[in-house]
């Protein structure tokens, strides 16, 4: 409802802001009005009936852009000023006459109908008392938000005028005190006047409540809602004025001073009939007398003088400290390793752990990898591209003992270990080009945060930085400009997810982001998934709702910065994090300062001719059916072009932007939404951390406490977040993680098959520094890495998911490595990275221009992980081979075998063209003796064919040649198409794209 | 790696292997694909039996995208068309007014079920459907609640119900994917409409065609990659018996490779896909008379024709579930002239899937469902309706459906479903069960927990099964 107040003072401020302002910083826009292209507000988008009939001139039941112009104009009787004030000087809105619309369209720099702290903030400038009163904004900014949905209405800005504004406006002699609920205001209606717990009672309170309150809730109530009830019913108790305030399951049971809000007198009134108290076999219903005795306590303000804490909060501090019991909340143990049996065959702490756990088993280890196999293996593992034939021959050839040990630290060196080892992240990152959902459209940014996860894998970041940057590189320090982008660039982690942006409701709209934020972060970081609790405690987690809201606060003072195009079904275009100069630019073809205006001019003439208006500011709807939609497309392309004017800097080239979050100015503390509904706030929740993990934070003061949950999650004693690392990269090495949920670690997800080898590993890497490299190192040179992928049944009848490594598990090749190994065969592959990706060529759009696009991308000599990731709409190339999903976080891809693949594989021109690339290669090698057959075998599998390979080879020439028919020259023609055939095929087959 | 698949195959292997590479694996290899089909349980594919006896063996879901007005065409109100012009109680305040439906509701049948006289030929079916009148959702938003339509979900990231259907019971086309969606509309949800979210990725729809944005039609009907652009069928059977040559020289290295042996019979499928497929997709063997009955060749009706046409192909051939799209109804503006021109759009077409289906008796065990993500609201938005997610309407037909029933009402005006109303979830609960699995039952265990279709709700609505 409030969104919808906004849209319509949105409204508003477009008409106004049109009229009056008229800065260049104000499109005309009419994003706002709606997401139906019908270009009016209906009444039942309004939630004000007396303001929509005083604006609705023509009472047709919608109001149209004219009819709210000419409203304000009626109100504000006087015509509109054409000169406006420049939009970078503040002196004039210091002009003491200003009316609430009139600051308020100076002050909505982006024209969207609502006030963000950082255009509130403008008011510093330009009030003297809140350039001396430094925070006192933010403060004003949280009483004026009575909605608390982040932003200032017209409606919420005009109260800023009965508290004082005018002055502060103009001379700022009479600002509001800044005395600082750090909390959001909870809605006045939910809660109701001040609880008097912290007053004394007042005699005649007491006796109230002791005569007339006590007596009834002992005797009908306290059997099944009290501490000492044998079960407590919907976890709520009421022999306490704790427990009665804080309520069970539904919320607080009593609103002090509104009955209206209080589910204990809904219940006792038996008016509904799924909350009926106390129960018939009870008693039944209450005599009126007792139930009017409850309504006038209530509208007292409940007064009650009962101490003590609520039972269920006991009850909840108990399933905390059971929680913390789990095996995933212990500290991580680094015990010694254990002993075995077989002295001989572990290398490593690591191999000891495993062969332990096989010798109990009675399960002894396969014999080892030939050496091209492992050095398959391992190149594609470490790099996600196959060796070169000399690289196979040098390795099998190479005696020395520490052979391996060298060939892994090249292949860690080499800058393609980290764009496999990036990719690896961006699966979990929800990496994507483009917002998914409804409308889909493009993140021309997000590329930058893909190109710092590889540039951190390529430096070995240490993995606790990496989490510090990505959750708050904007609050860490930086040394300079480089590292103040990079960190920027960072936390565009927490922006890159799905977004509803047609959704209507603004306050529902940044709630689910923020959800989206919170359930990303949990399966990401600490393997949990916090988003369960948002409507209740998680079901089957030691993780109370109210954690839920403590962490969401934390990301609720969170400003996310993601961009997007304003088109009609983009109801949240947001603004992006300007980077420092230097940052790298993509030129986009044709976007000159000049070319752009004259489009703008030529999109505004069409509007013109569409609508009969004078331009720009005059977007109302045609009448004509027919002409609406003709209207809606030019008027997406205008906002394409706007938004791409608007990226300019003054000396008309592109300015460096990048996705990321920011600080709001008013951190505050958010309230917990009962079951999940933003139409239900209850009392604010104290941002904080997960109380199931039992490493203290930093207590939060200033700021979102970002920084701090930073820390926290990066912490060496935090049980989970090494855990679910080194997990990860298991997981990347073996096929299957030690823990095979990787990216649920609660009590819902499996269990580890060696939990000490996993603290081992845990331990390891955080006393080397948070180093993947070592780490992958560590695990690569291990012995159990290093095994065959052999079957053998009495393993197999042990222990058939190989969870303790008696083998190498067969492995497919991902999505990535498929296309790349083709492009590295066929000598397509180009290694250089490029500079930006597809979407960022295009710029703020729909991902259609980028879509057209896809299969050019494919054909192209990119590495997979450049390629544009549209959400709905992967590239057919990854996407048919189970690419990582970016709706979710994707720790542990699918792994499927559909006809859709094999169509791929056979028949799409992408596949025949890298084949053919790789013919003419191959057609270097001199003929003869089946030289060109082996060549091909040995750069695609690493090895010679086998006899029966050799033998299937030639019976298909033989059958492929016979099908051009009995003409010679017919056949001598079909050589070349044949031997792109033969190429296809081994690209196409099982060999090619399994790991051994 | 599918832990089903690596400790039964042991026959299936041997027959692969034991099948000499080369000329006469050919001559067996249809055999042995058939063979493997029926005799694996394991794949995933396979039928499977339903839970209980079935009424319905597969869903031919007619999905009408952007919410056609169910105060024009299924739900009359009486009550709207005399108050037409008064100020809307739903909107307090008064500042809308009621709009009477402009067109008039005509009995058919001898059950005299009301349709629009926009339906007419719809209508003539209303013996054999279903109308609930009372059906609601989450969201009056497009995205969200399409994405709920086909998933359960507006908010999280779900399998469809067609990939659950899949799931549920596989297929009996061997040579076609077991989901089909025809026409799937890249806007509102995209391929998460039919999706397979954490279902393995091989129960996801296969989407033939596509919508545009105000459903344009800009996908052609055909299979991606179905046909090669350069080998003759001989010399790609023989590339494809040099594939399989290998496969299985592979597999026999590796003894057990469930995905390797998944490959081999993907590949048959693949291969088979591109003689038949392209044989469904191409209409020019039907009848005139058929053309003729769909309205193929003619201007309104052409498109969505040739849609039911091939669904009805589909259906014939065995496959699952098949969703054909049509869009779009989002009107907002010129009810007058828009809403007329879809309705001449999809009645023939779809009355003459009906008749089809029933001639070749294929009704009794397809359910037919036509409807979209919500309603529109009694009253006016200027010469349009606006959104309504509180009370809609759609109907069902054949495979277990009772007749001439119309089930659950809204209010007087249509606003609101009062009279047993049908959440998305019952609705997919009651999908499921005519096809006899148990929306309780029918779970796939995802990061930790078994997920279903409806979540932790969802009631089977007993009082429309035959």
């Amino acid at each position: 409802m409030k969104a919808f107040f906004s849209r319509v003072s949105a409204a508003l401020a477009i008409a106004t802001g049109a009229a009056l302002a008229q800065t260049p910083e104000l499109p005309a826009r009419l994003k706002p009005l709606d997401l139906d292209g019908d270009g009016r507000l209906s009444v039942d988008e309004f939630p004000d009936k007396d303001l929509f009939a005083r604006i609705d001139a023509d009472h047709d039941g919608y109001l149209t852009t004219a009819e709210i112009r000419n409203y304000y104009l009626k109100v504000q009787n006087q015509p509109p000023r054409k000169a406006a004030p420049a939009a970078n000087t503040p002196a004039p809105a210091a002009a003491p006459r200003r009316s609430p619309e009139e600051s308020f369209a100076f002050l909505d720099r982006d024209a969207d109908g609502s006030l963000s702290e950082s255009e509130f903030e403008q008011l510093n400038d330009i009030v003297p008392y809140f350039r001396d009163n430094p925070g006192a904004v933010g403060t004003v900014f949280t009483q004026l938000d009575a909605n608390h949905d982040g932003g200032l209405s017209l409606a919420e800005f005009r109260e800023f005028y009965k508290l004082g504004g005018r002055g502060a406006a103009g001379a700022g002699r009479t600002a509001p005190k800044a005395g600082t609920p750090r909390a959001e205001k909870p809605k006045p209606s939910a809660v109701g006047p001040a609880p008097s717990t912290l007053a004394p009672l007042r005699a005649e309170e007491a006796a109230f409540f002791e005569k007339n309150i006590r007596p009834v809730l002992a005797e009908k109530c306290y059997k099944c809602h009290s501490a000492d009830a044998e079960k407590i019913k919907g976890g709520l108790t009421l022999d306490t004025r704790a427990g009665i305030r804080a309520g069970g399951e539904g919320g607080p049971a009593v609103v002090p001073g509104d009955p209206g809000k209080s589910p204990l007198l809904e219940a006792i009134r038996y008016k509904n009939d799924d909350l009926q108290m106390p129960p018939e076999k009870e008693g039944g219903k209450l005599p009126d007398s007792v139930i009017a005795n409850f309504e006038k306590w209530i509208q007292m303000g409940a007064p009650d003088p009962r101490e003590g804490g609520a039972k269920a909060s006991v009850a909840k501090a108990q399933a905390l400290e059971k929680g913390r019991e789990f095996w995933a909340f212990q500290p991580v143990k680094s015990g010694a390793a254990p002993t075995v049996k077989n002295t001989q065959w572990p290398r490593t702490d690591l191999d000891r752990h495993l062969l332990a756990a096989m010798e109990a088993r009675g399960i002894k280890p396969v014999g080892d990898a030939e050496r091209r196999a492992l050095i398959r293996r391992v190149s594609f593992d470490l790099t996600g591209l196959p060796p070169t034939p000399d690289q196979v021959a040098a390795f099998v050839a190479d005696s020395s003992p520490d052979a391996f040990a060298s060939l892994v630290d090249r292949l860690l060196a080499s800058p393609q270990y980290a764009e496999r080892w990036g990719r690896h992240w961006l699966d979990v990152a929800r990496y994507a080009d483009s917002s998914g959902r409804g409308s889909n459209l493009l993140y021309p940014e997000a590329w930058r945060y893909r190109d710092y996860v590889i540039a951190s894998f390529n430096a070995d970041k240490p993995y606790d930085q990496f989490v510090r940057e990505q959750i708050a590189g904007d609050l860490l320090p930086t040394k300079d400009d480089a590292q103040r982008a990079e960190r920027l660039i960072a936390t565009g982690f927490l922006t890159l997810g799905p977004k509803e942006l047609a959704e209507k409701d603004r306050l529902q709209f940044q709630l689910d982001v923020v959800d989206e934020q919170l359930d990303t972060l949990g399966q990401a970081m600490l393997g949990l998934t916090i988003g369960c609790a948002r409507c209740h405690d998680h079901k089957f987690d030691p993780i109370p709702q109210r954690d839920y809201y403590a962490l969401a606060g934390i990301f609720r003072s969170t400003e996310t910065c993601y961009g997007t195009v304003p088109v009609i079904t983009n109801a949240h275009a947001a603004p992006l994090l300007e980077l420092p100069k230097g940052s790298p630019i993509v030129e986009m073809p044709g976007m000159t300062a000049s070319a752009l205006r004259a489009e703008q001019g030529r999109l505004d003439q069409q509007l013109r001719e569409l609508t009969g208006g004078s331009g720009m500011e005059s977007y109302q709807l045609p009448p004509e059916a027919e002409k609406l939609r003709p209207f809606i497309l030019v008027r997406s392309q205008l906002a394409i072009v706007n938004a791409k004017i608007k990226d300019l800097g003054p000396d008309g080239k592109l300015r460096p932007f990048a996705m990321g979050v920011r600080e709001k100015t008013n951190p505050t503390d958010m309230p917990l939404y009962q079951r999940g509904e933003p139409g239900k706030p209850a009392a604010p929740v104290p941002r904080g951390y997960l109380q199931v993990i039992p490493i203290p934070g930093a207590p939060i003061s200033a700021g979102s406490g970002r920084r701090e949950l930073a820390d926290w999650i990066a912490s060496p004693d935090n049980p989970l977040t090494a855990r679910v690392m080194v997990n990860r990269v298991w997981h990347h090495l073996f096929g299957r993680g030690l823990v095979p949920s990787t990216d649920n670690f609660g009590s819902m997800g499996e269990r580890p098959a060696n939990p000490a080898l996993l603290d081992h590993l845990a331990a390891r890497f955080v006393a080397d520094g948070w180093s993947v490299k070592k780490l992958v190192r560590e695990i690569v040179l291990s012995h159990a890495y290093q095994l065959a992928t052999t079957y053998n049944e009495a393993n197999f009848n042990a222990d058939p998911d190989n969870a303790f490594v008696w083998r190498m598990t067969p492995r497919r090749l991902d999505a990535e490595a498929a296309r790349d190994a083709m492009l590295a065969v066929s000598g397509r592959l180009q290694l250089q990275p490029p500079l930006g990706s597809a979407a960022a060529r295009v710029g703020n759009n729909f991902v259609n221009p980028v879509a057209a696009r896809a299969g050019a991308e494919a054909m192209s000599g990119l590495r997979s992980v450049y390629l544009t990731v549209l959400r709905d709409q992967l590239n057919e190339a990854l996407g048919t081979f189970d690419g990582a999903n970016p709706n979710a976080v994707t720790g542990d891809r699918e792994e499927t075998t559909t006809p859709a693949q094999t169509l791929f594989l056979l028949n799409s021109p992408i596949v025949q063209s890298f084949a053919e690339s790789w013919a003419n290669r191959l057609a270097a090698v001199p003929p003869g003796s089946g030289a060109r057959i082996q060549a091909a075998y040995t750069q695609a599998f690493g090895r010679a064919p086998t006899e029966n390979e050799v033998r299937a080879t030639v019976e298909f020439f033989g059958r492929f040649l016979a099908a051009a028919g009995e003409d010679e020259t017919k056949r001598r023609e079909a050589a070349g198409p044949a031997f792109n055939a033969f190429c296809q095929a081994l690209f196409a087959s099982a060999e090619f794209r399994t790991l051994n | 790696m599918c832990p089903n698949c690596l400790s039964t195959p042991l026959t299936r292997r041997s027959v692969l292997r034991s099948l000499a590479s080369g000329f006469g694996y050919l001559a067996f290899a249809d055999l042995a694909q058939r063979a493997a089909f029926a005799a694996a349980p394991s794949h995933p594919l396979a039928p499977k039996a339903p839970h209980f006896a079935a009424k319905a063996k597969r869903v031919i879901f007619l999905c009408m995208n952007g919410a056609p007005s169910h105060v024009d065409l299924l739900d009359p109100k009486p009550r709207l068309t005399a108050d037409h012009g008064k100020a809307s109680p739903m909107t307090p305040g008064g500042q809308t007014r009621l709009m009477a439906s402009p067109w008039k509701f005509m009995p058919h049948g001898q059950s005299g079920t009301a349709f629009s006289e926009l339906l007419p030929e719809m209508g003539s079916h209303a013996d054999e459907l279903t109308v609930i009148r009372s059906m609601q959702t989450d969201v009056p938003a497009h995205g969200p609640a399409s994405i709920q339509l086909h998933t359960g979900s507006a908010q999280f990231v779900r399998p469809s119900l067609g990939a659950w259907t899949l799931y549920g019971l596989g297929t009996e086309s061997e040579n076609l994917p077991g989901f089909i969606n025809l026409s799937a509309p890249t806007a509102n949800g995209g391929a998460q409409k039919y999706g397979a979210g954490f279902l393995p990725a091989i129960y996801q729809g296969t989407p033939i065609g596509q919508l545009g944005a105000f459903g344009r039609v800009v996908g052609e009907l055909k299979v991606n990659n179905v046909a090669n652009p350069k080998l003759s069928r001989d010399q790609q059977r023989a590339q494809l018996d040099l594939i399989q040559a290998l496969n299985r020289e592979r597999l026999a290295r590796d003894v057990t490779n469930a995905q390797v042996e998944g490959l081999i019979e993907s590949f048959e499928l693949g291969f088979r896909m591109q003689s038949e497929a392209p044989a469904l997709l191409d209409l020019s063997g039907e009848s005139e008379a058929t053309k003729k009955l769909y309205g193929i060749g003619e201007e309104y009706t052409d498109f969505m024709g040739r849609q039911c046409l091939l669904a009805r192909r589909f259906a014939e051939a065995g496959v699952r579930f098949i969703e054909v799209n049509h869009g779009d109804w989002d009107d907002h503006r010129g009810l007058n002239v828009e809403l007329p021109k879809h309705c001449r759009e999809v009645d023939k077409p779809v009355a003459a899937l009906l008749t089809d289906l029933k001639s070749r008796g294929l009704l009794q065990d397809t359910l037919v469902i036509w409807g979209g993500e919500f309603g529109r609201t009694p009253h006016g938005q200027g010469n349009g309706r606006d959104h309504n997610a509180k009370g809609f309407s759609l109907w069902m037909a054949g495979g277990g459906v009772k007749g001439g029933t119309v089930y659950g009402a809204t209010d007087d005006y249509g606003y609101e479903a009062v009279l047993n109303p049908v959440h998305i979830h019952d609705w997919h609960a009651t999908i499921l069960h005519l096809l006899g699995l148990n929306h309780e039952k029918l779970t796939y265990r995802h990061a930790g927990r078994d997920f279903r279709l409806t979540d932790v709700k969802g009631k089977v609505v007993k009082e429309i099964l035959a």
